[in-house]
């Protein structure tokens, strides 16, 4: 019997002990997509569900800063960004439709690129969009004289949402890796919630789920890391240090879950001739003023909190798929959308 | 998004380490993590290292795969 075999049996004898339903729900879009890889939900017991959380930036960006972005576009300002967010749709569209139409928009791999580019071009504004993995190397670049439009957000804020929220039923959480990696696990030690930390290899998530059915079944919910081998209780101190340096908390708006207090990243004064809020102060303004709304069925907001599966959205599979897409989830590789129309094809 | 792959330093120049990824080299910025080595692995994303593997993992685990490819 391999390993996993043995992972598995030992979850299948936990979840008959149990009996009930019981709903975990991951909270990195990277997990999600390990799942669907391995077609893992038709290996479970079947009182064991999972549930996609809110963890892809690219599914949780705010409709406004998305429309933010694509006006700045219009009105001529160079833009650098994350290939992932490119066909995010907005309002005015995506920042690919406006690229085909003659704005300068610029896929960057990382935030190096987006500075190269940057003094090749004598400026440009890069769309900061990510959780604590990605923020770091952000403001690194501010430090070094890169302008950001910060969509940035803190992940912590959205678990205490998410618990809060009465209609979402949730037994337990499979924490984010590599968000981990550079805030620790001490930090989510808060919630008196089943979690468990977990890397992104099949063995990793099973054992997560494994570990996190013990603590249902002992009813000592606390937080464990199983992802040992790179997260630590405190995170990676150097990193968080940067972050702090550059950015600070704000009230942040998410897809789905509206305003969740202190869960956005504003850049720090000290670096305002870098923020392009603040250079472009005027012009976002204006663009904010001349948003028309589009109105759509889209049920993303539902989907990002569990709610609903993709498919029980009416748009889903009929009129948005991902080179068509209409709502968030549908854009990025990790969305959960996205994922379930490439998983059923 | 948070897609982070391991890969083995191999040489630093200040901030900026050759990581080999199974056999593809890149240029890592490692400024974000203290204290990287030659020899070690780092996690990976998005062109940066973003913390240190552990150590006897990583030995753990290539004793394993040496005694399978001797097998």
């Amino acid at each position: 019997m391999t390993n996993l075999d043995q992972i598995l049996k030992n979850i299948s004898e936990k979840a008959e002990k149990i009996g009930r339903p019981i709903r975990l729900m991951e909270l990195c879009g990277t997990h999600s997509e390990t799942i669907a890889r391995y077609d893992l939900k038709n290996f479970l017991p079947s009182n064991i569900f999972l549930v996609t959380g809110p963890g892809c930036p690219i599914c949780v960006t705010d409709q406004t800063e998305a429309d933010v972005i694509v006006g700045l576009a219009l009105a001529g300002v160079s833009i650098a960004v994350y290939g992932d967010a490119l066909n995010l749709p907005g309002n005015l569209g995506s920042l690919e439709e406006v690229r085909q139409k003659g704005a300068d928009v610029n896929v960057v791999y990382d935030v190096t690129d987006a500075l190269r580019l940057s003094q090749k071009k004598g400026g440009l504004v890069f769309w900061g969009i990510g959780f604590e993995t990605t923020t770091p190397a952000t403001a690194w670049g501010i430090k070094q004289g890169l302008t950001v439009f910060s969509s940035h957000k803190v992940f912590v804020p959205a678990m205490k949402a998410l618990l809060k929220n009465k209609k979402i039923r949730i037994d337990g959480f499979i924490n984010p890796g590599h968000v981990s990696a550079i805030i620790g696990t001490e930090i989510y030690e808060k919630f008196l919630f089943p979690q468990v930390v977990a890397g992104f290899e099949i063995d990793d998530v099973l054992l997560a789920i494994d570990m996190l059915l013990n603590q249902i079944i002992s009813q000592k919910p606390c937080v464990k890391n199983e992802y040992t081998r790179l997260v630590k209780k405190k995170g990676n101190k150097r990193a968080l240090k940067i972050m702090e340096d550059v950015f600070e908390v704000r009230n942040g708006f998410w897809r789905g879950l509206g305003e969740i207090k202190n869960s956005g990243l504003k850049i720090r004064k000290k670096y305002q001739l870098q923020d392009a809020e603040f250079i472009y102060k005027d012009l976002i303004l204006k663009i904010k003023k001349n948003i028309t709304i589009k109105p759509s069925t889209c049920r993303c907001g539902e989907v990002l909190q569990g709610m609903i599966e993709p498919k029980e959205c009416p748009l889903f599979g009929k009129i948005c798929f991902p080179d068509n897409p209409q709502g968030a989830c549908m854009v990025s590789r990790e969305g959960s959308c996205n994922i379930e129309y490439r998983a059923d094809r | 998004m948070c897609l982070a792959i391991p890969g083995k330093v191999i040489k630093i120049n200040g901030s900026i380490a050759l990581v080999d990824f199974s056999g593809i080299v890149k240029e890592i910025n490692i400024s974000l993590v203290k204290g990287v080595k030659v020899g070690e692995y780092v996690m990976v994303h998005a062109g940066f290292a973003i913390e240190k593997m552990d150590n006897e993992y990583v030995k753990e685990m290539q004793r394993y795969l040496n005694k399978k490819s001797k097998n």
